[in-house]
């Protein structure tokens, strides 16, 4: 077996020992610091990309809890202007109501006791010209004069069952 | 090399294309030197094509080199941590050194260096040196604790501390032995069942064809993973020296 040839293993040893440090020459001066290079440099590119996007994403965030909160303030503002708006319209409605109120009934007063005067007035005038009348009627029929009270009190009374 | 008939043992054979003698010593630039010498040539170039350009999004060869450097980067951090890290070169160095001298020698009518085991051998010899150096420098006398896990009664201890021992001073040799063997039994494998395509003929000769066919990926997996495995034990020692238990 060529293995086991003494003869062989100097030259082996030797160029072994030649080739592997030209080797690790290559490895640790030149492929180890080419790709170590590249790879960092992708990490950071990575890296940079990735904080790049969390800080847009952060900004995202700030802007829609602003757009949100202006929201929700816009929303609060318009429920209070319709609500004091509401109050307003109710209270002047209320106003007017209660004025147009006062006057109705002011009016209806009004009609009512001209009503109860014209009322008074018209019965007091048929009770003088139911007496005068009646007066008329007895000493025409009867030929007889009575004294105005007791008549009065016949109209009256006449004009109470009428009632 | 190839043109006469050839047992399975003569692809281990070394030839030397330059004979050099210094000191008495041959060390001659033969066959296994040349792909040693390929061996570092493709590694620079896989790096320096991969590298050319450094895009962001990688072409397909700055993506075997990125993986490469993340397979192995991530194997000594899990296995040896951060502290590790330091020795991140010569893993690296080792694994592409095994891998490419596996892969290489699995290419028709080439050597493979890693089929020999004195190259496997030296790897690993100095390996078990580093690290005990390591270890004895880390943590003084403290490493011979390593020999007894916490813990351990101690009438249990009499057993497992020359066990501990032996294996800690096993470690080179299976290092060595575990490559060596995969290396030479698959080429061996190879080279047989290659020979029986011949001697079947035309007709039969399609059923070790087939099987050749079959092993060369089988190979191919071995090749990776020998490379794998020989650059893992290597963490895992480094791991007992660098952080013992």
């Amino acid at each position: 077996m060529p293995q086991f040839d003494p003869a062989s293993f100097p030259s082996q040893i030797f160029w072994l020992v030649i080739t592997f440090v030209a080797l690790y020459a290559v490895i640790s001066k030149f492929a180890i610091p080419r790709i170590g290079e590249i790879l960092e440099q992708r990490a950071r590119l990575i890296q940079d990309d990735l904080d790049r996007a969390g800080a847009l994403k952060a900004d995202t965030d700030a802007a829609i809890a602003a757009y949100e909160k202006a929201m929700a303030d816009a929303r609060n503002q318009a429920r209070d202007v319709l609500f004091t708006a509401t109050n307003e319209l109710k209270k002047v409605a209320d106003e007017k109501t209660a004025t147009v109120n006062a006057e109705v009934n002011k009016q209806i007063a009004d009609g009512e006791a001209r009503i109860a005067k014209a009322k008074n007035e018209a019965l007091g005038s048929i009770k003088s010209i139911a007496a005068d009348t009646a007066r008329e009627a007895v000493s025409k029929l009867a030929g007889l004069t009575l004294d105005a009270g007791k008549i009065d009190s016949a109209v009256a009374s006449a004009l109470n069952d009428a009632r | 090399m190839a043109a006469e008939s050839h047992g399975p043992m003569h692809q281990f054979e070394i030839q030397r294309l330059i004979p050099l003698d210094v000191a008495g010593y041959d060390i001659s630039f033969t066959n296994s030197a040349a792909f040693m010498s390929l061996a570092v040539i493709c590694t620079f170039l896989l790096f320096w094509v991969a590298t050319r350009h450094r895009t962001m999004v990688p072409s397909r060869w700055q993506s075997v080199a990125e993986l490469t450097y993340e397979f192995v980067g991530g194997m000594v951090k899990d296995n040896v941590g951060t502290q590790g890290m330091a020795y991140f070169p010569f893993i690296f160095t080792l694994f592409m050194f095994i891998l490419l001298g596996n892969f290489l020698g699995l290419l028709p009518y080439a050597f493979t260096f890693t089929s020999h085991i004195v190259v496997n051998a030296t790897l690993a010899v100095f390996i078990f040196l580093a690290v005990t150096v390591i270890g004895f420098a880390r943590h003084g006398l403290h490493y011979f604790s390593l020999f007894l896990p916490p813990g351990t009664p101690l009438p249990v201890a009499f057993i497992l501390v020359p066990i501990e021992i032996m294996s800690y001073f096993i470690r080179p040799v299976s290092l060595s032995l575990r490559l060596f063997a995969n290396m030479l039994a698959g080429h061996v494998l190879l080279k047989v069942l290659a020979g029986f395509i011949i001697s079947l003929g035309i007709v039969f000769g399609i059923v070790p064809f087939a099987a050749v066919f079959a092993v060369t990926f089988l190979e191919l997996m071995v090749a990776a993973i020998q490379a794998y495995v020989f650059a893992l034990l290597t963490c895992i020692y480094l791991n007992d020296a660098i952080n013992l238990h």
